[in-house]
């Protein structure tokens, strides 16, 4: 397991994209680590590129600022890859995940710019989500796959943390969709 | 030792005014301090707090309300931000002049125009001379604190004054953190029930407020506020040590973070002092001599121990996320010299001003600003007193 790791989502408003890095933050704090989410702040627009981060440490975190080196890139929306750089600041061993079907998304690695060391994980978070949850919310089966690309926790401590938070708030038939679609993110993502 | 829990700086005040069990709040919607009342009206909508909401039609309103349940006797509360503490301007000096001890959480957003909904502090700082006590928040979890803290200060006996709570609009108002809240049964006993001391309620004992006071008793008014101030950096360290026995979080007037031995230093308010730690760690872990102040307690300003925390600096940088346009200097700045001004040795002093209108404080910044420092504590002459930094042109 790390110590530090820092996440850069990129959304479109209403995908869920602020709810999964809120998520993620708190399945890391409850497997106890020090957790920060937070969006990108300004107006809020259906449909309109935004962008959330996260670091998780396992020391407190002071700084307040925009994750600047992103260890790994969530694409929530492949079609922000047409007008956005989602590598900017993106370190040499970074990772992108990027919401899309392994077998029809082309050469991605050419389309992001990825360097070699770089990996790219392609994960078909829009069809799990509408084979788990009958709507089409990338954001649960991404967080699976942000969980095992991150190496900060286990699958096991994530899917708790959302049976004990989703449970209170959701139906039965709705967390068990998320927990669903959550383990097959974690279980479903391709390398490129 | 209470559950560590994820939560917003929003969240932390709203459950820090459930757990003080607030009689009477008032407010009209602003962001970015919306979500405090989305929570709170929501406790009141469970039946979790017994208090009465009243939901006014304008902030003038809202801190109306505020100030008509304090007279009457009650534990009041509110929160805005930006226009809504503008729109109050006229009824907080009211609020303090009648020495009511309404707790106000205030979520620091740039003022219009241009409009512009992102984190300075001109909003606060345009109401620093309007008699409140007001506590600056670096994180969520400071917020709750100092939010459980200030009914203490405010109702205490020898105070009796409004407070205010301050926290960065958005960078920690609606960021997500680690936050450790208090038990229920520990805040009840911490916080204590409130017993105003002239309620307009009592009719067994009428009361007046708001009396016409001329030129023959006005300014002993005003001189009885001052002393009264005067008091508060005492009863603030009395309630804070209160507070570490209940809850193992210490506060004080201000933070003094690596300053015993530092040779160069910064003053900053609010997240700004986070991120600014980091990057004094990486400074002293090449050898260089920096510390940082980060104030707390900002009304009243507690010059004598800031000056004695600050004089042997040789060069000192004070760091404003709002102006006092022309020629003068930022607030802060102006109250940190106004401190050392009495000190026959104290460092060489420069200002800037950043992060206005939600302008992100990016480390390089803090670390240009040090770097200035350096050459300056050597004798290189300032270039400019007062400067703009992460700014074009």
């Amino acid at each position: 397991m790390v110590d530090a790791i820092a996440i850069r989502w990129h959304g479109r408003g209403g995908q869920g994209t602020v709810t999964a890095c809120k998520v993620f933050a708190e399945a890391c704090l409850s497997d106890g680590h020090y957790v920060q989410a937070f969006p990108e702040y300004g107006p809020e627009r259906a449909g309109a590129p935004i962008k959330a981060y996260n670091r998780v440490n396992t020391k407190p975190l002071r700084g307040h600022y925009p994750v600047l080196r992103p260890d790994i890139v969530v694409v929530v929306d492949a079609t922000l890859l047409d007008c956005i750089d989602v590598t900017e600041g993106a370190p040499d061993e970074a990772a992108f995940i990027v919401n899309c079907n392994p077998a029809k998304c082309g050469d991605l690695r050419a389309k992001i710019k990825a360097k070699p060391s770089q990996r790219v994980i392609a994960v078909d978070a829009t069809h799990i989500s509408l084979a788990t949850l009958g709507r089409p919310m990338p954001n649960a089966p991404l967080i699976g796959t942000v969980t095992r690309v991150s190496g900060m926790l286990s699958l096991q401590a994530v899917l708790e943390d959302i049976q004990t938070n989703f449970g209170k708030k959701f139906s039965e038939k709705v967390t068990q969709g998320n927990l669903e679609a959550t383990r097959r993110g974690y279980e479903e993502g391709v390398s490129l | 030792m209470t559950k560590m829990v994820a939560a917003t700086g929003n969240e932390a005040i709203a459950h820090a005014m459930r757990l003080a069990k607030v009689d009477v709040c008032s407010a009209y919607p602003i962001t970015p301090a919306t979500e405090i009342m989305q929570r709170f009206t929501a406790f009141a909508a469970d039946g979790e707090v017994q208090t009465e909401v009243l939901l006014a039609e304008s902030e003038h309103s809202a801190m109306s309300a505020c100030i008509g349940a304090a007279a009457a006797g009650g534990r009041v509360a509110t929160a805005t931000s930006s226009q809504g503490l503008a729109l109050m301007w006229e009824m907080l000096p009211i609020a303090s002049g009648q020495r009511l001890p309404i707790v106000m959480a205030v979520c620091n957003r740039a003022i219009s125009a241009p409009v512009n909904i992102g984190c300075d502090h001109s909003d606060s700082m345009g109401t620093r001379d309007c008699g409140w006590i007001q506590l600056y928040s670096e994180n969520g979890q400071e917020a709750f604190d100092n939010m459980l803290m200030a009914f203490r200060i405010a109702e205490h006996p020898e105070i009796r004054m409004p407070v205010m709570v301050c926290q960065d609009g958005f960078i920690t108002s609606h960021s997500i953190a680690n936050i450790q809240w208090l038990e229920a049964d520990a805040a009840a006993t911490f916080v204590g029930s409130y017993r105003a001391s002239n309620p307009l309620l009592d009719i067994q004992r009428p009361a007046s407020y708001g009396q016409l006071a001329l030129s023959d008793t006005y300014m002993e008014y005003r001189k009885a506020h001052e002393a009264t101030m005067g008091k508060v950096p005492g009863v603030l360290r009395e309630v804070a040590a209160e507070f570490k026995a209940v809850s193992g979080r210490a506060y004080d007037l201000f933070e003094s973070y690596r300053l015993e031995d530092a040779e160069i230093g910064i003053v900053v308010l609010n997240s700004a002092a986070g991120t600014t730690k980091d990057i004094i760690d990486r400074y002293r872990d090449r050898g260089i001599k920096a510390g940082l102040l980060k104030p707390r307690l900002y009304r009243p300003f507690p010059y004598d121990e800031v000056a004695q925390a600050l004089k042997h600096l040789k060069a000192l940088a004070v760091l404003d996320r709002s102006d006092s346009f022309g020629g003068s200097f930022g607030p802060l700045y102006l109250d940190i010299a106004g401190a050392l001004s009495t000190c026959a040795q104290r460092p060489v002093m420069i200002n800037k001003i950043f992060g206005l209108g939600g302008r992100d404080y990016m480390p390089e910044q803090g670390e240009h600003v040090l770097d200035e420092l350096i050459q300056i504590a050597k004798g290189a002459p300032v270039k400019a007193a007062k400067e703009y930094i992460g700014v074009r042109g």
